[in-house]
């Protein structure tokens, strides 16, 4: 066997569950107590952001079809002209980053952001308008990435190049919420029937 | 700025069912994960600065302290944040949560009979500086039972979630303190199939870090993703 010269890299640290108590570290106050003077993640768009004001609202379920009501699920999106904060200017106080967690008794999760508009892509195309999500939770061993877009853009979605790349066509509704331009309603399936397509980015 | 980041080794990391783990059988994917190339959506992501986060939060023995010093092992918990190519990731979040010296959280569903202290909150958070460091002062959690066999025990662990410049480098992970039996005995630990992949996660005894007479001290490297600067094609500006 020829020996070679090291690469050198490091590997990156393996993920671990959240745990069921991930509330703890990153939303304390639902977790029952006060300890931070500003907990993080509670404005996504902040008061300045143009464009539509939307809800968001939706229960994930696991295999069996129980909600998963120790999720902690966070968002990343651009503003209403498409920028990412971080790469471009975006309102002031606009940070397109938010962290929600679902009610402890009925697993419902909400909310509140501005709609997305469309992002220039990699290679030029546009993506339609769609929030990043990222779940942890207990029995989750590495997060889960997957996007939510709006059944209102509909021809956007045909072109969009991530939804395109879902080879069957059927999986694409898992990513797409339903809504009335205000409120929309996404559910999100972490296994079995209508699971949720999640991405490896 | 963004710049495209290594494939993630998905056979380093634990798989997403673990049948030893059994929340994981109902909670993991059964279809393939869909991979796609980074766009702006995925190597972009959120900053945090000094003005929402006090100096006081990564002391655990004082951000909750209200009559007193929490009771238990009082500890130094340091390290850097790095990438795959061993570059620092300066001024990113590092926040953290654990159980108390013994084993119970400060959480409203954690029924465990061992008590609360009322000293000692359990978690604590702080950006890196210029160089990657980051440091937080705590006491030695405990271990604790969880209902997954009849008997299981998670090891003494911290766990840790650190964001870096790319949402799709977020990562949360746990910490474990060098020596502990229950590490080879944890179903959750145990999910990781690759032994160096396991110690990586366990911190090192760091005499050069205590402080005499005060507290001990552990140093706990994160590695990121690494990254290389590649042009987004049709795009120079994104580099």
């Amino acid at each position: 066997m020829t020996m070679t010269q090291s690469l050198d890299y490091r590997k990156e640290t393996a993920s671990q569950t959240a745990g069921p108590y991930v509330h703890i570290g990153l939303a304390p106050g639902d977790a029952g107590f006060d300890i931070y003077a500003h907990e993080l993640g509670h404005d996504i768009a902040g008061p300045n952001a143009k464009g539509q004001r939307i809800k968001v609202t939706g229960i994930v379920t696991d295999g069996t079809g129980a909600p998963v009501k120790d999720v902690l699920i966070e968002i990343w999106q651009a503003n209403a002209a498409g920028i990412y904060p971080g790469q471009g200017d975006v309102e002031d106080g606009f940070r397109g980053w938010g962290r929600v967690i679902p009610d402890f008794e009925s697993g419902e999760f909400t909310l509140e952001t501005i709609k997305p508009g469309e992002v220039v892509g990699r290679d030029g195309r546009k993506t339609a308008p769609h929030l990043n999500l990222w779940l942890v939770a207990r029995g989750i061993n590495v997060g889960l990435n997957t996007r939510m877009y709006f059944d209102d853009a509909a021809a956007a979605n045909d072109k969009d190049p991530v939804l395109t790349l879902i080879e069957q066509a059927h999986r694409r509704d898992t990513l797409i919420a339903k809504g009335d331009g205000e409120t929309y309603r996404f559910d999100i399936c972490l296994q079995g029937e209508n699971e949720t397509v999640f991405l490896d980015v | 700025m963004t710049s495209e980041l290594y494939q993630r080794d998905r056979e380093w990391h634990p798989p997403a069912l673990a049948q030893n783990y059994k929340t994981s059988l109902a909670r993991s994917p059964r279809n393939a994960l869909l991979s796609i190339q980074g766009s702006a959506s995925e190597l972009t992501g959120p900053t945090f600065g000094h003005d929402e986060i006090d100096a006081i939060d990564n002391d655990l023995l004082r951000n909750y302290a209200k009559t007193g010093d929490p009771i238990g092992e009082r500890i130094i918990v340091h390290g850097r944040v790095l990438d795959e190519n061993r570059r620092p990731v300066p001024h990113t979040l590092v926040e953290i949560w654990q159980a108390n010296a013994g084993g119970r959280y400060r959480h409203k569903k954690d029924s465990y009979l061992a008590a609360i202290d009322p000293n000692f909150g359990g978690c604590g958070r702080t950006l890196t500086d210029e160089n990657g460091f980051y440091r937080f002062r705590t006491v030695k959690p405990g271990a604790y039972p969880w209902r997954n066999w009849i008997n299981s025990w998670r090891p003494a662990h911290i766990h840790i979630s650190v964001f870096g410049t790319a949402f799709a480098q977020r990562l949360i992970t746990q910490m474990y303190f060098e020596g502990d039996p229950l590490i080879a005995k944890c179903p959750i630990v145990q999910t990781i199939p690759d032994q160096r992949a396991i110690d990586q996660l366990v911190a090192a005894l760091d005499l050069n870090a205590t402080i005499p007479l005060d507290s001990i001290a552990y140093k706990f490297d994160i590695i990121l993703r690494g990254s290389r600067s590649t042009f987004f094609e049709n795009r120079p500006e994104g580099n």
